[in-house]
């Protein structure tokens, strides 16, 4: 039905039916809370108007109306709270198995990595049913990643990564704005999400031949001579990686972190900053050494590491990409 | 009868008459002169940061960045935001009405530091010099809200002196609070105890609250902007290991809290206009006074609700989500008084009651949408579009600058001795309220369509066209609404009609005295025997506007 309302964004992903309801819900409300208000002040300003022989009759305040017209409300808001905050924990909750979008943002435009290694600017295509998670990161200033037929947004910061996740489920053409402001061309900030369908998303993956990023950073990994520490057994000198993405990592200080996107990125910028438990503090740092790209490549393969040969080479989740168009 | 005109006006030794000359102005300690020197300077900076706003809108009628440079734009709307946060909301009820009004209302000869209430406005003024050097010498493009690393190390404009300028000012602005607070503790006249102040002091008393504890914060955080673009000192920086959300941490401690600054002086103005003009006793006096000290003291716990997206923890912005509900409360509280006040009265309709019912309905839509953005669902939607634009300028312009208009009508005779035209008061009371309407409602659909805010060029969305061109047609007719009350009371200190003392048969202690009042403002130290708004004992309607 709002498909084709006027002044109504177009509604292209999984969550963004649930935020429409919300957001009806809360507009009926207040529609109601308003005209409840306006009612009573129009009704009183007319009839209580001044008229001769009639003076104001003084009402004491009263703490049963204070006390019903607090709790009331609060118990709306509270209903508002709780429906928001679900919503809200289910948009930061990626699925495990969700295809994963590498994102460098810098003034003005937007670069994309597809783990199947396919890289594009300003310009984001995804297929209709496929969970997909962007794992984004700024060279400059603080950006925002926000499409509006999703009703999603992430800042995007210089530093450390952060991330959200989506499920198209309608095909065609949308917006991709910045939505924090970042200087002079942040209005030129802009680029197309181009949902297509799993066949013609395909088509689309096949055509420039790149090679998965698991793999680019799998090359990195030797090249940069990470493997001659990072062994795949228990004789390196530095921990080894396989199945250490997505698992608590128990530290020397006796601290334990769960090793996500953001750990590894730090544990190759600056490596002293948490040292593994059993191990010593003798990896350099990688900072200035690698670009942003090239992280995206390794923390990529890092969290490759461990899983099955066909998931690590970009091929997993397209055979969940079946289409679930309705 | 309070209705007859003093006839001996000019006669009479008042405030505005006892001395004459540039000095006696300039060196003056009298917290009514001084209200007057903050008043200039507020209009005027009201005026330098509307104009600004009408360019902004001028350049989005259009889609294409036509009328002004990407650059250009940018500082339009940064200086728009910290000229009229920083050097008008902030300062306009405080610094005017309160300073001219706490005093008078508690019984006092003066606030407790004249010497102080001096400095304040001078800091105020060294704080608008640096802004309007900042804009004379190119602009400053940060957004108000000075975000790092852009402002500390992208920016190529004045960033620092635009920081100093607003270092400056808000220790204007702890000054004024903290001589607020002592005098209201230690200044009120026998008789006037806690529970019989006015509402506006108890409003200002919270406000006054929130600026000396919350101000100092700003200022660190705005210092530490100014010193890392100087010596790149890596506290923000993440190339340095500094965190830019700490920047936003700090910035949004003060910057939450300074909502209330602008928006709580503007309820104290309701509460004593809506008793006024509908001859009734406050309802609930200690709910009202409860609710705005709830409002000041929760308002310091909600500041992260300005960062749902930002990058803090899904946890953290769960525990600020239920925090914004919980300070939503004691304003729905005071809605619901207002409107019960109304009840039983004998409602007349002059200026200043236009500006209250304006103000009941436009907070009450400011306040409702507020509630949208504090539930995290929709704000990852609508955050950073013109849906926060509008739900901002709904409390800020809707709200507050309806208050303070509101209060100017409300108060302009006691502090000018004339009255103004009422008949003009109305229709520009009816423009401003219409001309808001039409600026800033499409701004609420335009973000729900996703629009984000700060856009200088929108070419690529078109479809957002219609909306904004509504809204910068209601951008001109608020600009004649405002431009007419300025019209009208300068005209009116010379032809306006003399005014007398108590022209409203309003309760409370300044209508007691002359108006305009002497010196120190009451001939002897008055006694109160009576609750605020005694309108059960003052049998006298409003007179009826000629």
């Amino acid at each position: 039905m709002l498909e084709n309302m006027p002044f109504w964004p177009a509604r292209a992903s999984a969550a963004a039916g649930n935020v429409d309801a919300l957001y009806i819900f809360l507009v009926v409300v207040s529609a109601l809370m308003v005209t409840l208000i306006f009612t009573m002040v129009i009704v009183f300003a007319i009839r209580f108007r001044r008229r001769a022989g009639r003076c104001a009759e003084q009402v004491e305040g009263s703490a049963a109306l204070e006390i019903t017209w607090s709790v009331i409300p609060f118990c709306v808001f509270m209903v508002f709270f709780v429906w928001g905050a679900s919503v809200y924990f289910r948009e930061h909750t990626p699925p495990r198995d969700a295809a994963e979008v590498y994102t460098v943002a810098k003034q003005w435009m937007w670069k994309f990595e597809h783990q199947e290694g396919q890289r594009e600017l300003n310009e984001l295509h995804v297929p209709v049913g496929r969970d997909m998670k962007m794992i984004m990161i700024s060279q400059d200033v603080i950006h925002s990643f926000y499409v509006p037929a999703f009703r999603i947004k992430q800042d995007v910061l210089p530093g450390r990564y952060t991330t959200i996740w989506f499920r198209a489920t309608k095909a065609g053409t949308y917006h991709l704005f910045c939505a924090e402001y970042c200087g002079t061309l942040h209005s030129g900030m802009i680029g197309w999400v181009v949902v297509m369908e799993p066949r013609d998303y395909q088509a689309w993956l096949s055509g420039g031949g790149n090679q998965p990023l698991a793999v680019t950073g799998q090359k990195l990994f030797s090249e940069l001579g990470c493997s001659t520490c990072h062994r795949f057994d228990t004789q390196g000198r530095g921990p080894n990686l396989t199945g250490v993405y997505g698992k608590p990592v128990l530290l020397e200080d006796g601290r334990t972190v769960m090793a996500d996107e953001n750990y590894i990125r730090e544990s190759i910028l600056s490596p002293n900053a948490k040292i593994v438990n059993g191990f010593k503090p003798i990896m350099p740092t990688f900072q200035g050494l690698v670009s942003d790209e090239q992280l995206s490549a390794l923390v990529a393969y890092v969290k490759s590491l461990g899983q099955s040969q066909s998931e690590q080479t970009g091929a997993r989740g397209m055979a969940t990409a079946t289409p679930q168009t309705k | 009868m309070a209705t007859a005109a003093v006839g001996e006006l000019g006669e009479r030794e008042n405030y505005l008459n006892r001395e004459y000359g540039i000095k006696s102005w300039l060196l003056t300690v009298d917290h009514k002169r001084i209200a007057l020197l903050y008043l200039a300077g507020i209009t005027f900076f009201f005026f330098i940061g509307g104009f600004f706003a009408l360019l902004i809108r001028l350049e989005l009628m259009t889609p294409a960045g036509d009328l002004v440079q990407a650059d250009t734009y940018n500082k339009l709307f940064t200086m728009h935001g910290q000229v009229m946060i920083f050097f008008f909301l902030i300062p306009a009820v405080p610094a005017v009405l309160g300073n001219f009004l706490i005093p008078m209302m508690i019984g006092a000869k003066d606030l407790a530091f004249p010497h102080i209430n001096l400095l304040s406005w001078y800091l105020y003024i060294l704080g608008g010099t640096l802004m309007l050097y900042t804009i004379l010498a190119g602009g400053v493009d940060t957004g108000w809200t000075f975000y790092t690393p852009l402002s500390t190390e992208f920016l190529k404009t004045q960033v620092i002196t635009a920081a100093l300028a607003v270092f400056v000012a808000g220790f204007s602005s702890i000054l004024t609070g903290l001589n607020f607070i002592v005098t209201i503790h230690r200044m009120r006249c026998p008789g006037m105890t806690w529970d019989r102040l006015p509402l506006f002091v108890w409003a200002h008393y919270a406000t006054s609250l929130i600026q000396v504890l919350g101000t100092p914060v700003l200022a660190i955080a705005i210092v530490l902007v100014a010193l890392e673009r100087l010596l790149h000192l890596g506290v923000f920086n993440p190339a340095m290991g500094g965190d830019p959300l700490l920047f936003q941490h700090l910035f949004w401690f003060y910057s939450h809290p300074a909502v209330y600054i602008m928006i709580l002086p503007g309820m104290g103005i309701i509460s004593e206009i809506v008793c006024c003009f509908s001859r009734k006793r406050i309802f609930g006096y200690t709910a009202m006074a409860l609710a705005v000290l709830g409002i000041a003291v929760v308002g310091f716990l909600v500041w992260a609700h300005h960062m749902f997206v930002a990058g803090i923890s899904i946890y953290a912005a769960l525990v600020f989500s239920i925090l914004s509900y919980f300070v939503a409360v004691p304003s729905a509280i005071k809605v619901f008084n207002w409107t019960a006040t109304l009840y039983k009265g004998s409602i007349t309709y002059q200026t200043p009651m236009l500006y209250a019912f304006g103000f009941i309905g436009l907070f009450t839509i400011g306040g409702l949408t507020g509630l949208f953005l504090a539930c995290l669902g929709i704000d990852v939607h609508v955050t950073d579009t013109y849906f926060v634009v509008a739900h901002f300028h709904y409390i800020m312009v809707g709200g507050m600058v309806m208050a303070y208009l509101g209060g100017m009508h409300f108060w302009w005779p006691k502090i000018s001795g004339r009255m103004y035209p009422e008949g003009w008061g109305r229709l520009a009371a009816l423009i401003v309220f219409l001309g808001f309407n039409l600026t800033f409602f499409p701004q609420f659909i335009l973000g729900y369509m996703g629009m984000p805010r700060r856009y200088w060029d929108y070419s690529k969305a078109p479809e957002f066209q219609i909306l904004n061109v509504l809204s910068t047609a209601g951008a001109t007719i608020l600009a004649v609404g405002y431009l007419l009350p300025m019209t009208y009371f300068l005209w009116s200190m010379r032809y306006g009609e003399p005014a007398p003392d108590n022209p409203w048969n309003a309760a409370g202690l300044e209508w007691m005295t002359s108006s305009p009042p002497p010196t120190y403002n009451f001939d002897e130290e008055p006694v109160v025997t009576w609750e605020a708004y005694n309108y059960d004992e003052i049998k006298e309607e409003v007179p009826v506007a000629q």
